[in-house]
């Protein structure tokens, strides 16, 4: 009896030690691959505040002593960064309200209205999505050109006005998964296709909007081609264009670049953590539900 | 893409309407009339609905597209006017050792890093969707890097692969390691930017791990009931239940990695040697540097072609290996 017991309470123990030493691996491994996906990031913000002397050296010191922010003023200093800021929030939001209300419109009409060549017109949309846009590339720009539009936002913002493959067919996708039933309810008091719309549609989509938003608010903001194409004016540049000009020129001031890069960042990542959860539903949203 | 079968309450509705009326006397025709008219209104409204993407893919991608075929076939400095070479571009193309080079780039780069970015982001996935203490600390962690993207990424890598100062080469040296020239040199430039790759696979990542919580943890259950072991329970149930996400995953990163640019811009300006001459990159070169408008309009055509062709591959062999829920 004691035997048995005490073989019993060892087989049991030793299980609970397998499990636990995986769990454990499972954790060690989980924190060394975070340790390595941050440490970019620290090794930027650490060397934006380095004092010159420390930057250069051998092994390299991981916490600045003392802490020297003086890159910040000096990076500002030589690029109108903030400047950049600001042509940048302006221009994601417009494309955001652009975005949002063609989309918007255009999804649902995919969505809910039933028309007999609606199926071709719909594949025809997905497809363009695979189209690389440096195939249109040339031609855009010769027609922004020929339009005197090159050297504003207009190229950049003014597309965005007819709505995008993607984000029309996230909204669809989320639209389909609204019961029918309501509106039909409100179709039966007698409320027209666009009461229903903008009553209980839209108010239903609220996390699908805020996904589409967020997301064109964030590839406006590290867009780098549609920029440089089509902006020539220094006191124009978005905040990636102006980096980019800033890198060109002062490419081995590694403080005051890493300075001028955190700055950029920032704004992304305090966005990133205040609309988490909308980013993760949006981009599960995206890929499932076919 | 399933249509869904709320599509058309209305159309149903009506065609059965309209089989009662047929029988029936006259005072329904009115009704029927109205039906008429009302499926009119709502189609007229899918018209108006839809219209701002027509004009937008007629002027801002169709239209463009067309004149990009025409326009690779001329000779254009953006000044004249374009004048008509028939196949000249394309049969300059082919003794271009640089669109040879260009081309060799971005598919060594793209057979490269679309699998292991899968890989990668899979095994991260695996791994987040067991019970793990602090999921959501770690899933953002791993997630914030892809949405942080663009030019400070390309900045912050070039100081990190620095050779004599960078963090990589400081942690090497740790090791005892003498790490290489990384971007400075030729064979290890474009590793170096398959590596820095990795580091934004937080989006396929995510796509993944909404799959893994879609799997029935009874199905699970069931196999290994069935004395089914880790492996085969990941071979038989886990992969083709993920097999839709793969398909995306693997489309988009094609679409993706063919387009690469900000690096090869911002990082190497190409080079050194052209290990790092990627396809778009040549092409912006051509198009906004030396004016080569009908050059550039070839370049993009063939680009086109290439992941319009691989994508149709990916699609036409995903009959094969991709398994829907439910069918």
């Amino acid at each position: 009896m004691v035997i048995l017991e005490r073989n019993l309470s060892a087989r049991y123990s030793s299980r609970r030690f397998k499990l636990m030493t995986a769990s454990t691996i499972k954790h060690l491994v989980l924190i060394l691959l975070a340790i390595s996906f941050v440490f970019p990031m620290f090794w930027m913000m650490s060397t934006s505040v380095k004092p010159d002397f420390e930057q250069l050296r051998w092994p390299p010191v991981w916490i600045p002593n003392p802490f020297d922010f003086s890159n910040y003023p000096n990076a500002m200093n030589f690029e109108p960064f903030f400047q950049y800021i600001t042509n940048t929030l302006v221009y994601c939001v417009l494309t955001v309200v652009g975005t949002l209300v063609s989309s918007t419109l255009v999804a649902y009409g995919f969505a809910r209205i039933d028309w007999p060549e609606k199926n071709f017109l719909f594949i025809l949309m997905l497809a363009t999505m695979m189209l690389p846009f440096q195939v249109t590339m040339v031609p855009l720009f010769v027609l922004f050109k020929t339009l005197g539009w090159v050297g504003s936002y207009k190229p950049l913002i003014v597309p965005t006005f007819f709505g995008s493959a993607f984000n029309i067919f996230l909204l669809r996708q989320f639209f389909m998964t609204i019961p029918n039933s309501l509106s039909e309810a409100a179709y039966i008091d007698g409320a027209n296709e666009l009461v229903i719309f903008w009553r209980i549609i839209i108010p239903l989509a609220k996390p699908a909007l805020a996904t589409v938003a967020l997301f064109q608010f964030i590839y406006g903001w590290n867009d780098f081609l549609g920029p440089l194409i089509y902006l020539n004016d220094q006191s124009t540049f978005t905040i990636s264009l102006g980096l980019q000009n800033y890198v060109s020129s002062y490419g081995t001031q590694w403080g005051l670049l890493m300075a001028a890069s955190t700055v950029a960042t920032l704004p992304i990542v305090v966005l990133f953590f205040l609309a988490q959860k909308t980013f993760i539903q949006g981009i599960s949203l995206s890929g499932l539900k076919g | 893409m399933k249509g869904g079968d709320g599509d058309c309450y209305y159309s149903r509705r009506q065609v059965h309407m309209a089989n009662v009326q047929t029988e029936v006397m006259s005072p329904v025709k009115a009704t029927r009339r109205r039906r008429n008219s009302l499926q009119a209104k709502r189609e007229r409204l899918f018209y108006i609905l839809v219209l701002p993407w027509v004009i937008g893919f007629l002027a801002f991608t169709l239209g463009p597209m067309v004149y990009s075929l025409y326009l690779s076939f001329t000779h254009w400095d953006l000044f004249s006017s374009p004048r008509f070479i028939g196949l000249g571009n394309y049969a300059q193309l082919s003794g271009d050792p640089l669109f040879w080079q260009s081309l060799r780039v971005t598919s060594i780069y793209s057979i490269v890093s679309v699998p292991l970015g899968l890989i990668v982001s899979l095994m991260l996935a695996i791994l987040l969707n067991q019970k793990v203490k602090g999921l959501s600390v770690f899933r953002t962690i791993l997630y914030l890097p892809s949405v942080v993207s663009g030019v400070a990424v390309s900045t912050v890598f070039m100081w990190v692969f620095n050779p004599q100062f960078g963090l990589l080469n400081a942690l090497l040296g740790e090791l005892g390691v003498k790490g290489p020239g990384w971007l400075s040199d030729p064979n290890w430039a474009l590793p170096s930017l398959i590596l820095m790759s990795l580091w934004g696979v937080g989006g396929n990542m995510i796509i993944f791990l909404a799959g893994l919580q879609n799997i029935p943890v009874s199905l699970l259950e069931a196999a290994s009931l069935d004395g089914a072991t880790l492996w085969r329970r990941f071979w038989s149930v886990t992969i083709p239940i993920l097999s839709p996400s793969i398909l995306f995953n693997l489309v988009l990163s094609i679409i993706n990695q063919f387009q690469t640019f900000t690096q090869a811009y911002v990082m190497t300006n190409g080079g050194p040697l052209h290990s790092t001459l990627f396809y778009v990159y040549y092409l912006f070169e051509n198009a906004f540097q030396y004016l080569n408008m009908g050059y550039a309009a070839a370049l993009g055509w063939i680009l086109f072609i290439i992941i319009l062709v691989l994508t149709m591959i990916v699609l036409a062999t995903s009959k094969k290996w991709v398994f829907y829920q439910g069918e």
